[in-house]
């Protein structure tokens, strides 16, 4: 919430001619939802610091944004760190408090602009996601020498551990317009969280920012991908499409490239190929696919005119939605729309709408069943829609050496089990047996010796 | 002469056009009783006369007599309705919804109808039409008791019509909604007289079996499921008893198929003396012919089953589904005496009987007997009394309302079982069998669930489908979840310029609806946990259903595990059990189960990512920010900054204060120990809810099994309030005050009864009045600055008090049924209503 930038160039005062604004006042510029103050806590010769300082309108922050967006009411929204840090607002406030600076032009001294000064910038406090090493690979490349001082998150409890805020300390020699320029960008990139009320053209601003150096800097792409991100997470996708044309190749390419963490074995296509050849390997007419998600093997199904009824069923309205849109139900035509239903169910509720299908897929789900809930989705599927074939995979848990030496990591956070070729086998076995069905199972993806394959299948036939 | 019509019937007007039907009908019934083809005909094609519209006119009047049929109306249908194969349709229509079709002929003679056709300005039919349909009326006439129809009225010429002196609407003989008990219904005796009047005498009442009678205790009424003869060895006696019971109005009977089976020996049709018919028989050769006839009579009379008790109770000797009750039809009785195969034969050549009640949803609690089972055993409301007396098993009672089981065992085995009666042991219980998966048709869409607090509560559609979501992928297995607790709301927005909340509002909103007396109780911060804990693991596996070797669950109000792990879970509820067994709670309490509304501790236990990605997080972003501000400030040498150093001096110091407040909920769990449990309800034990007793009896209760060595379980302060004295309520504002001083959380205050009416209706079961200072971690640190104070008070607490009383009645609602032994669907309703109306937009500060 505070950024002070100290000068030692003689005569240092010159730092208010820059700045253009007078070191003997206290000023104030109103912000989108607050104010930021402007003062010198000292202002001589020798040296000069000129303070701003945010004064965020904690009640109104969140007064303005209720009643927008579907999370308007999580209690976050009311407790948070934004009224102390120095994030996307403090970038606001230095466009606000310094616009003639951060654009390069001083009215009084035009010379001062391109003079070269030694600086110091402070800031309190600032959030950083990625750690202190993030500092250096975002400043270093721009010449700065960096002191940091990570907080830890609660002295009382030091196991929490550290939190990601950070006083930093930025010293250089350089001109003021590049060093706004940078603290105008970078601020917000080391944030890299949700930020207020940012609009169109001040993205175009701050593109224009960018002039000059980011596109020398080593790690553009992840500041051009976590800058594109903050605007994203507030725009709808119709106003990102609308700006694709605005926004240079660079940025939109790296806001396409992938950011996962976790390995995910590019087999998933793959996969639905494979459940899609299976289910019509015998003269099935009807297919329900169970936790059909997006829809991709719906949509997979519908290319085989061999199906009559295709029913994809979800316990997520959000992914209904989304492969509604997929799809483009809407603008299917009537015979292709009426093979084809989306519904809203869960596989722990007995569900008479799955019920007399030819086949039932169940494509990567039931490792999102918690294990006390199993018996629930074998009785829906196995005893009551009792379709005459069923297809179930599931990860292979053995094949995670591939990438992890963890025993215990799974491929997706809401995975409750991962099951190993003997654990899917005996589960195999014994609904089999208690349901009066036969099952086959193969590998799917590629083997890897003592490990198997990513993923396991079973096909159920009903006996 | 008066036309008789069962109360529930489809009356079928036939004639001519002009024989003057619709006239008649409109006299002698209701306007919306009557279905007309013409006004069907008008509907859809805005043209009564419109011949070119009647098939879809037809198809109209189907459907909306369907609808009426199943609503159990009695309806008219006025139409021609002189060809066969129309009135077919109509009898097949009343036997779907097992109604009785009746029939009245308007037959006039044909210069009548003519006439009249002629009359009529709107439609004058040719003349051979009319002709026409007289000719086929009269040739149909003879086949009208063939096609079904059970009563039949003919009206020949005006006179007639003109003698009709009103309808006469039988009622129902199987509806008898005003006896209303108490009952005690006994199963399939088949002849075994002496475990009868063994069972009559436990049941209380005086028998003399000598003379074949019983003295029922006063008000108490007997209702015998059939099945009295065959097999065992006294059928006669059996039916002596049980007639003059009935004859005298001590009792009720149903008819079984050995009952049915013997009447048509006794008419001397030909019936096989098998399954035990061969012994009454041969029992009934002994008796005079008085009693032959006597029990003729008897059986004949019996009818197939009673819908008692305003349509709570009913009994039938196989069991009745709901669209069968209270209705007459042969399906009705052929369901009654033989319940319902699946067309099968098992391996020991009987037929394969289809559990009817696993689908039965309806209202109505049915008890039944026809199939020997080993125990009787409650499944969707329904229960199976035939516990195989006469193969050696016994004969049981169930006292109604007390849903009591009484009973007594064999004499002998009399007869072997074709099929084995389901031994113990490897007995399944069918309830706890279906319920491990409930059908999501009783849950999703729009919901209006019923409850004895609010009546109807309304969930919208798309909250019961966010509730789908969370319930599926987060919480744990419905069997569980007998109870969520309702959102609390907090006390009235203060007055007092400090302050936000204060105990003052809460009063005031209690005095205001006339309660005098309040209990404040300490409010810990910690997390809302509903804990159920067994005496054992077998306790979990026959009452819950559940089959994991656990002996309780611990659950937040979203209905999600508390603890991660399944083994912490399960010690830490280990030493909640032992420490209600070392202080006699199951002896106490007369259970093995308890469910206890409860606080856990520390707040970090369940809310670790909370605090540190939020709470801890700001807290640190706060303080040193701020301390790097305040310090610039001072040491900024400008006169101009002055007001601002005031004012962030005073803002540092609530960052500080909001670090302190969150700190001190928080502790550092090592180990089981660290954790405390603060209950503050007794929800439910077996057989109970504790719902009707006062806060004081719960605290005190509570108060008993809480402290001490090994016992995580702590005592809650508390306080009672009279309203009406000024002391009082000081002191409790006192209390509150010092709670609070250093961040406490503060205090609940409720009525001094758990269920609480005003003059407007129920009232807030809880308010909460939070602490200034802990306030901060809900409404940001700097709340109390005055000009953030101003503007939080612009609070409503509308939406949230509804929502807390909907959530209120919907949790007793289901805690009530789970502990009535209701089927799991309908206590699922009530939680999984709740957990929709959570999805609700409620600003969640309050």
């Amino acid at each position: 919430m505070l950024l002070t930038i100290t000068t030692t160039h003689t005569p240092a005062t010159d730092l208010g001619y820059l700045l253009h604004k007078h070191p003997a006042k206290v000023q104030e510029v109103e912000l989108g939802k607050g104010k930021a103050h402007i003062f010198y806590p000292v202002a001589n010769e020798q040296e000069c610091t000129c303070a701003l300082l945010l004064d965020i309108d904690q009640v109104g922050l969140v007064r303005a944004n209720s009643g927008t967006s579907g999370n308007a009411f999580a209690l976050e929204q009311y407790v948070n760190d934004r009224p102390y840090v120095a994030s996307s607002i403090m970038s606001n406030a230095i466009s606000k408090a310094f616009a003639s600076a951060l654009n390069g032009k001083c009215k009084d001294r035009p010379e001062l602009v391109a003079t070269a000064m030694p600086f110091e910038v402070k800031l309190s406090v600032l959030p950083v996601n990625g750690g202190e090493e993030m500092l250096y690979r975002m400043f270093g490349p721009l010449g700065y020498k960096i002191t940091a001082i990570q907080h830890i998150l609660d002295d009382q409890f030091p196991e929490w551990g550290n939190s990601r805020y950070f006083t930093v300390t930025l010293t250089q020699t350089t001109t003021l317009h590049t060093l706004l320029s940078h603290l105008y960008i970078l601020i917000p990139v080391m944030d890299n969280s949700k930020h207020y009320w940012v609009n169109r053209e001040e993205i175009e601003k701050l593109l224009a920012k960018g002039k000059g150096w980011l596109e020398k800097h080593p790690e553009r792409q992840l500041i051009a991908r976590r800058y594109l991100r903050h605007k994203t997470s507030l725009m709808n996708d119709a106003m990102t499409m609308l700006m694709k044309d605005d926004i240079p190749e660079e940025i939109v390419n790296a806001e396409r490239a992938e950011t996962i963490a976790l390995p995910k074995p590019k087999l998933h296509d793959a996969r639905l190929q494979i459940v899609c050849d299976e289910l019509l390997s015998t003269p099935v007419r009807s297919v329900v696919d169970l936790g059909c998600g997006e829809g991709k093997l719906v949509k997979l199904l519908l290319t085989h005119p061999q199906l009559t009824h295709i029913t994809g069923m979800d316990v997520s309205s959000r992914s209904l939605e989304i492969a509604y849109q997929k799809l483009r139900y809407d603008q299917l035509p009537d015979n292709q729309r009426k093979r084809l239903k989306l519904i809203l169910g869960s596989l722990v509720y007995r569900d008479r709408r799955i019920e007399g299908f030819d086949a039932a897929a169940l494509v990567e789900v039931i490792e999102h069943l918690d294990p006390e809930r199993l018996r629930a989705m074998e009785k829906c599927v196995f005893e009551y829609a009792r379709p005459a074939k069923v297809v179930v995979t599931t990860p292979n848990k053995e094949w995670n050496v591939t990438f992890t030496t963890d025993g215990q990591m799974m491929r997706h956070t809401d995975h409750r089990f991962e099951w190993t070729r003997t654990q899917f086998s005996e589960w195999c076995r014994k609904i089999c047996e208690e349901y009066g069905y036969e099952a086959a199972i193969k590998p799917v993806g590629e083997e890897v010796e003592g490990a198997g394959a990513p993923t396991q299948m079973a096909v159920f036939i009903r006996k | 002469m008066k036309i008789q019509v069962p109360e529930l019937s489809l009356v079928v007007m036939i004639g001519a056009t002009g024989s003057g039907k619709s006239t008649f009908a409109r006299r002698w019934f209701g306007a919306a009783e009557v279905i007309s083809s013409d006004s069907c005909r008008e509907m859809v094609s805005n043209n009564e006369n419109a011949m070119d519209a009647s098939e879809d006119a037809f198809e109209l009047l189907f459907y909306i007599v369907g609808k009426r049929l199943k609503r159990g109306l009695l309806t008219v249908v006025d139409a021609t309705n002189v060809r066969s194969e129309d009135r077919k349709k109509l009898v097949a229509l009343a036997r779907e919804y097992h109604t009785l079709p009746v029939a009245i002929v308007m037959n006039m003679p044909d210069k009548v109808c003519l006439s009249r056709n002629e009359a009529r300005a709107d439609r004058n039919l040719p003349a051979h039409v009319v002709t026409g349909h007289i000719h086929t009326l009269r040739k149909g006439m003879g086949r009208l008791k063939d096609e079904g129809f059970r009563k039949i009225y003919e009206l020949r010429g005006e006179d007639q019509v003109a003698a009709v002196t009103g309808i006469t609407r039988e009622p129902m003989w199987n509806v008898k909604k005003e006896e209303q008990g108490p009952f005690d219904i006994i199963g399939d005796i088949h002849g075994c007289y002496t475990e009868l009047c063994q069972l009559l005498t436990k049941l209380g009442h005086t028998v003399d079996a000598a003379a074949h009678t019983v003295e029922v205790v006063a008000g108490r009424k007997l209702v015998f499921l059939g099945d009295l003869c065959d097999r065992g060895p006294d059928t006669p006696s059996v039916y002596k008893l049980v007639m003059h019971a009935v004859q005298h109005g001590r009792a009720l009977c149903v008819p079984g198929n050995h009952d049915m089976k013997l009447l048509k020996y006794l008419r001397g049709r030909n019936v096989q003396l098998s399954h035990g018919l061969k012994d009454t028989v041969e029992q009934l050769a002994a008796e005079d012919t008085a009693f032959i006839e006597a029990l003729k009579v008897f059986l004949d009379g019996l009818v197939s089953h009673y819908v008692l008790d305003n349509g709570r109770l009913v009994v039938a000797h196989a069991g009745l589904k709901e669209e069968m009750h209270g209705r007459g039809s042969g399906a009705v009785r052929e369901f009654c005496l033989y319940g319902e195969t699946t067309g099968e034969t098992d391996e020991f050549g009987l037929p394969v009987r289809y559990n009817w009640a696993a689908a039965y949803t309806g209202k109505a609690m049915v008890i039944y007997g026809h199939t020997p089972v080993y125990a009787a055993q409650w499944f969707n409301n329904t229960m199976d009394i035939d516990t195989g007396c006469v193969f050696g098993g016994k004969l049981t009672a169930m006292r109604y309302p007390e849903k009591v089981l009484v009973d007594v065992p064999a004499l002998a085995t009399y007869v072997e079982p074709a099929r084995p009666i389901r031994m113990p042991g490897t007995g399944i219980n069918l309830q706890h069998e279906q319920d491990d998966v409930l059908d999501i048709e009783d849950l999703m869409g729009k919901q209006v669930i019923e409850t004895a607090l609010l009546n109807n509560i309304t969930i919208r559609e798309e909250y019961t489908a966010a509730a789908l979501e969370t319930m599926s992928r987060f919480s744990i297995h419905p069997k569980w979840l007998m109870y969520l607790p309702p959102t609390m709301s907090p006390s009235e927005t203060s007055a007092l310029p400090d302050y936000l909340e204060h105990p003052a509002g809460a009063f005031s909103y209690y005095r205001r609806n006339d309660v005098r007396q309040v209990i404040c109780e300490e409010k810990h911060m910690g997390s809302r946990a509903i804990v159920i804990v067994c005496k054992d693991n077998r306790v979990v596996a026959d009452r819950f259903g559940i089959e994991d070797n656990s002996i309780g669950t611990c659950y937040t109000r979203t209905g999600r595990a508390f603890f991660q792990d399944k083994t912490t879970e399960q010690a830490f509820l280990e030493m909640v059990r032992d420490a209600l067994t070392t202080r006699h709670f199951w002896e106490e309490q007369e259970t093995d189960w308890v469910c206890l509304d409860c606080e856990l501790m520390p707040w970090n236990a369940k809310a670790q990512a909370l605090l540190q990605h939020q709470y801890a997080a700001t807290g640190t972003a706060a303080v040193h920010a701020m301390d790097a501000v305040v310090s610039v400030l001072r040491s900024t040498d400008n006169p101009a900054v002055t007001t601002l150093r005031n004012d962030f001096e005073e803002r540092a110091d609530m960052c500080r204060r909001f670090t302190a407040a969150y700190r001190q909920y928080c502790w550092e769990v090592k180990s089981l120990a660290d954790y405390q449990l603060a209950p503050f309800h007794i929800i439910a034990t077996e057989g109970r809810t504790w719902f009707d007793k006062d806060h004081v009896w719960h605290m005190e209760t509570i108060g008993h099994y809480c402290g001490g060595e090994r016992n995580p379980m702590i005592r809650t302060d508390w306080k009672l309030v009279n309203l009406d004295d000024e002391e009082s309520v000081a002191e409790a504002v006192g209390w509150w005050e010092a709670l609070t001083a250093n961040g406490g959380e503060g205090m609940v205050v409720k009525s001094l009864s758990f269920i609480e009416r005003g003059s407007k209706g129920l009232l807030q079961p809880a308010i909460k009045t939070r602490g200034r200072e802990y306030l901060r971690i809900i409404y940001g640190a700097e709340y109390t600055a005055p000009v953030n104070l101003t503007r939080l008070k612009q609070r409503g607490l509308g939406t949230k008090r509804a929502l807390a009383l909907k959530e209120f009645a919907l949790g007793v609602q289901a805690a009530t049924h789970f502990v009535a032994k209701e089927p799991l669907r309908k206590v699922h309703q009530c939680v999984f209503g709740l957990l929709a109306l959570e999805s609700e937009p409620v600003d969640p500060r309050l």
